[in-house]
């Protein structure tokens, strides 16, 4: 690691004060990615401003019915959150099969999203990469890339965007609360993560010192019949080769209402808007289904060993959504 | 009082441990302390042309940077030998930083000493270094056609090729045939505490280094050729080792280099490796593929067995794991064919990695043997029962104890085996695909060359010490020898200490081969029991003892005291021997000399695997439900911590099976996932419900107290039942590991 100054700060305005005064500085929240990245040399800030004395851990009802989740609420915290496991429930489904127990006490969830990707490549300093390094090209392209992505690629970047979280909020339209020094954005969350394109190191809209304070959660009822699936090599501390958040209202055996989001498999949480529109008063069956998975994937991109993501999501697709109709039709 | 051995003793660290006050080689304190990092190459063949270490020695805190122009040479590179033979044991006949060549990705380049690791690991980074690159060689597809079979393998201990019988004739004739390769990724051993060297320079000759390790005497050697230094200048301690798997079973370049680096900054050094480094300083399980043809009768006799391996080894070395050894006895079979096919590439030497050789070479057999046993119709383990050999199939001589049809009998019985329907796919749960397989399994009896010694003091309270130099890395092996020397002295175990961890105790060999609890153990239990026999000399020579003129081998020693067998009313305590004859301790040093290897007897622990897997039909998911292995690993000392040995074993098959793959990027010659978050090892969500037992056998050949050893035995064989269940679940062989998802799909 490289050598650092490390402050700790109570408030906002000073927190965005403090690092947007200074270029080579970063918030400090749970860490449990930035400062593996750190001691790895992936990022290198010279100055770090601990951000875990400010009131942002709460999660709060919003006056919309909606729920708001601090920036800096814990991940454990917000899966056991009653509001949260009642009325969203692939939310706290996909917290609690994220990392690991001891992360998730320590992981922040505004943290979980600012998350950087798991490519080996990316962490290897010695290895070129667009993300890291532009203009040093791709590694993954051509090389060990069996758990990057398939949707939202370029041909500069295929990484994989990490977080299970972030996939049900995209599900569900979150909208993601900043501060910084322009004052208070309130950023879809759909527009918070950006495809990587030809700008692979611009991962978010967010500017030098500017802090996700919040996530605001819209009041949607179709969200409490909702789930997450998660397929991984293992059972517990593993990123998605994988999954679905889905959200789904049926009656008279047709959809009336659906959100699908897919993770483990795009360079962003991947709201799969095709299989959506399919979906959106379709029967309830596994034609509807396979035809659903089949217009999401249409645009998948395979790299070498990464191919069977494809088949291997419609599958999960179609299970997920048979499930979640099963679950739904039985109620 | 009940023997202690064979209970259930508590690890007597365990409460060190669980309260984090056992000292680590990376914690041991030292005044004036300084930190060294190694700097390792990221090519993985050529040379360094040019190396600009000016910024790195200006940096903050930092008392020397060296590399090959600067750091000290060593003396001599001590060839390679398995640390069981007691002697100096490097991991690889080559010693980084002795010149400007590179031969393998993650060689080290340079090391830094600084105030602080911190600022030592940084300073690392500033170091600019330029190669001319030469073509790597890191994959067996990349040189396939430079293979070549070596004359001996593993440090020359085993023969490169050998064969019985005609097996080109015996397949030829067979009736039945089975022919498959299986191709194995490489494996890291990943234990939790990173390797670790401490190095205190006491004066110019008089070194110590406390270091993690199985084997503080195999360091001691290793270091003193490496610094042309006489033994006696080295002291190598080791109080507690946070696993190891084998990763530390051979002596790697970091003692050395700690040691060098400390003589050079004239202060004590602390080098310890990052995770990423562990997957590039201490070998690893090298990438193979194995070919297995099998010849049979039609009733399944074997006729014929043909076990090829091909596998990827260094520029130094001709090293690999021994995978046809244990294959090669398993079963009768009159004619036998095994060739080791070497491919050098830009590698560090593979290395012993837990069941080295038994996990991929058992794994080939057994997945064969399942295929052979659908061809001729007949129920795996019935395949199994017809193949049994009384005796070594290679020798001819009879087993100093096998065990092995019990085994398969009790495993049977615990898992349920015989409601099998044999046709694949034939079971199913909802999404998942059920099936269950088995394998034999099979690790060798290694025995140590050197006599084994062991100390042991009585005090005249009736406390006793016993030492031997043994690490403990995690095994339970203070533990059990504290149980060993009670049962010996007649003492209970709280009244005994056992003593290990450093290389001035009494010489045993590195902790290796699952040889380490037998070898001191038989060095502790002869100690212990000379040492009884000295105070029962003692007393019926004595004219006031109350056994005065007992015929000794009439005494025997109950809580401390010795009591005449026929009359345990008649006796007296050590103690009140030891005060009334103003002893204030006795102590009696132990010797055993293991039998040579060929003592009459094939010598071999024996045992059988079951296991039951969940397939989900459509993703491919592969989850292990349950696993049952039964051993009969000979005498057990410790049954919880045998328990877990074997259990832990299994639990490793299942990494092997399902997850444990290190991943080389050709391009650049290094592997792609040195971390413990991208190689896959079980977690504790992964793990099944497993069910250990063990079968009883008597042993009087292979030590005093005929124990056969557990630390590798519950790996072999696991593997092979998981994939043999995976085809039963799904009618499809999987002739690759790890049986990752996509191969499924």
């Amino acid at each position: 690691m490289r050598p650092i100054s490390y402050s700790r700060v109570a408030d906002v305005g000073t927190a965005i004060g403090t690092v947007s005064a200074d270029p080579e500085s970063a918030f400090l929240a749970g860490g449990t990615t930035q400062v593996d990245l750190m001691r790895i040399y992936v990022e290198q800030p010279r100055r770090l401003v601990d951000i875990n004395d400010l009131p942002l851990t709460r999660v709060e009802e919003l006056p919309d019915g909606g729920l708001r989740l601090g920036g800096l609420a814990r991940m454990s915290d917000v899966a056991e959150e009653p509001a949260v496991v009642r009325r969203y429930p692939m939310v706290a489904e996909a917290l609690l099969m994220g990392a690991s127990p001891q992360l998730r006490n320590m992981a922040t969830v505004a943290g979980n999203l600012m998350q950087r990707v798991r490519c080996s490549y990316f962490r290897d300093v010695a290895a070129g990469c667009n993300k890291r390094a532009p203009g040093t090209g791709c590694s993954a392209l051509d090389g060990i890339n069996r758990g990057h992505a398939v949707l939202g690629t370029s041909e500069c970047c295929i990484a994989t965007h990490p977080s299970d979280v972030a996939v049900a909020l995209v599900a569900l339209d979150a909208v993601v609360q900043t501060e910084g020094p322009a004052g208070r954005r309130s950023i879809p969350i759909d527009d918070f993560f950006l495809l990587p394109g030809q700008t692979p190191e611009r991962e978010h809209p967010l500017t030098h010192g500017e802090l996700v304070t919040g996530i605001d959660l819209p009041p949607l009822p179709v969200a409490a019949t909702s789930r997450y699936v998660k397929i991984r090599d293992r059972e517990s501390y593993e990123f998605a080769l994988a999954a679905v958040a889905v959200a789904m209202s049926v009656a008279g055996g047709r959809i009336t209402e659906i959100r699908l989001a897919l993770g483990g498999v795009a360079t962003k949480p991947w709201r799969a808007r095709a299989a959506e529109r399919v979906l959106d008063g379709a029967p309830a069956d596994t034609d509807s289904f396979t035809r659903a998975a089949e217009a999401e994937l249409a645009s998948a991109v395979p790299h070498g060993m990464n191919a069977f993501k494809i088949e291997l999501t419609r599958r999960t697709m179609v299970r997920a959504l048979a499930e979640m109709a099963q679950r739904e039709g039985t109620a | 009082m009940s023997p202690a051995i064979g209970g259930t003793l508590n690890r007597v660290d365990g409460r060190f441990k669980v309260r984090g006050e056992s000292r680590y080689s990376a914690e041991v304190p030292v005044t004036n302390l300084a930190h060294a990092v190694i700097v390792n190459a990221k090519i993985a063949s050529g040379r360094i042309t040019a190396i600009d270490t000016s910024e790195a020695e200006r940096a903050e805190g930092v008392l020397a940077v060296l590399t090959h122009r600067n750091l000290g040479r060593v003396a001599t590179v001590p060839r390679l030998l398995p640390s069981l033979a007691g002697l100096a044991a490097p991991g690889q006949t080559f010693f980084p930083m002795q010149d400007d060549t590179i031969h393998y990705g993650g060689q080290p380049v340079a090391v830094v000493v600084a105030d602080t690791i911190e600022r030592a690991d940084h300073a690392g980074t500033l170091i600019r270094i330029e190669y001319e690159t030469t073509p790597a060689t890191t994959l067996l597809d990349q040189a396939r056609d430079r293979a070549y079979v070596p004359e001996r393998i593993f440090g020359g201990l085993l023969p490169g090729h050998a064969s019985r019988g005609d097996v080109t004739k015996a397949l030829a004739e067979a009736e039945v045939c089975v022919d498959a390769t299986y191709r194995f990724a490489p494996n890291h051993h990943n234990p939790i505490e990173p390797s670790a060297s401490t190095a205190v320079w006491e004066d110019v000759d008089r070194l110590t280094v406390y270091d993690s390790t199985q084997g503080p005497n195999a360091v001691q050697f290793t270091l003193a050729e490496l610094l042309g230094l006489p033994p006696i200048s080295i002291r190598v301690v080791s109080h507690a080792v946070g696993g190891s798997f084998g990763s530390k079973a051979m002596v790697w370049h970091h003692p050395a280099v700690a040691a060098l680096a400390a003589r050079h900054v004239g202060r004590p050094v602390r080098l310890v490796l990052s995770r990423e480094q562990m997957f590039t300083s201490c070998g690893h399980r090298e990438e193979q593929e194995q070919q297995i043809t099998l010849g049979a009768r039609a009733d399944g006799r074997i006729t014929a067995l043909r076990h090829h391996k091909l596998s990827l080894t260094s520029p130094f070395d001709d090293w690999a794991e021994p995978s046809l050894q244990s294959p090669s006895v398993a079963y009768t079979s009159p004619n036998y064919e095994g060739v080791y096919h070497l491919v050098r590439g830009n590698t560090i030497t593979p290395t012993f990695t837990r069941a080295p050789g038994e996990a991929t070479g058992m794994f080939a057999l057994e997945c064969a043997m399942d295929e052979l046993a659908e061809r001729i119709g007949i129920d795996p383990l019935e395949l199994r029962l017809r193949n049994y050999s009384a005796t070594d199939p290679e020798s001819g001589k009879p087993w100093s104890s096998s065990g092995l049809t019990e085994c398969y009998q009790r495993a049977a019985e615990l898992f349920g085996w015989h409601d099998r329907d044999p046709r694949p796919r034939s079971r199913q749960d909802g999404q998942w695909l059920i099936g269950t397989g088995m394998a034999s399994a099979l690790y060798p009896v290694t025995q140590p060359v050197n006599p084994q010694r062991a100390r042991a003091r009585l005090y005249n309270d009736g406390t006793a010490v016993v030492e031997a130099g043994v690490s403990e890395f995690g095994t339970g092996v203070f533990t059990a020898m504290t149980q060993v020397a009670a049962d010996a002295l007649g003492i209970p175990v709280e009244r005994v200490r056992f003593v290990g961890g450093s290389s001035d105790l009494p010489n045993v060999t590195a902790a290796v081969g699952s040889a380490g609890t037998s070898a001191v153990g038989s060095a502790v239990h002869l100690a212990a029991s000379q040492l009884r026999d000295e105070l029962i000399r003692r007393a019926v020579a004595d004219d006031h003892s109350p056994l005065r003129d007992a015929d000794p081998a009439n005494v025997e020693v109950r809580d401390g005291k010795m009591v005449l067998r026929d009359r345990p009313d008649v006796g007296e305590t050590y103690a009140d021997l030891m005060h009334r004859t103003f002893a204030p301790d006795v102590e009696v040093l132990g010797t055993w000399n293991p039998p040579p290897q060929d003592a009459g007897y094939g010598v071999h622990t024996f045992g059988a695997q079951m296991a039951e897997v969940a397939v989900d039909a459509d993703l491919g998911v592969v989850r292990v439900r349950r696993m049952v292995g039964v051993f009969a690993p000979g005498r057990v000392l410790n049954r919880k911590t045998a328990h877990s040995q074997l259990m832990g074993g299994m639990l490793w098959g299942l990494g092997q099976a399902l997850l444990e793959a290190t991943r080389m990027d050709p391009r650049l010659g290094r592997w792609a996932n040195a971390s413990l978050g991208d190689y896959l090892v079980p977690v504790n969500a992964d793990a099944p419900d497993v069910v250990v037992d063990t079968v009883e056998v008597h042993d009087e050949v292979v030590n005093p107290l005929g124990m056969k050893g557990v630390g590798e035995i519950g790996v072999v064989g696991a593997a092979a039942a998981i994939a043999n269940a995976v085809y039963h679940a799904t009618g499809r062989r999987q002739y690759e590991l790890p049986i990752t998802l996509e191969k499924l799909l």
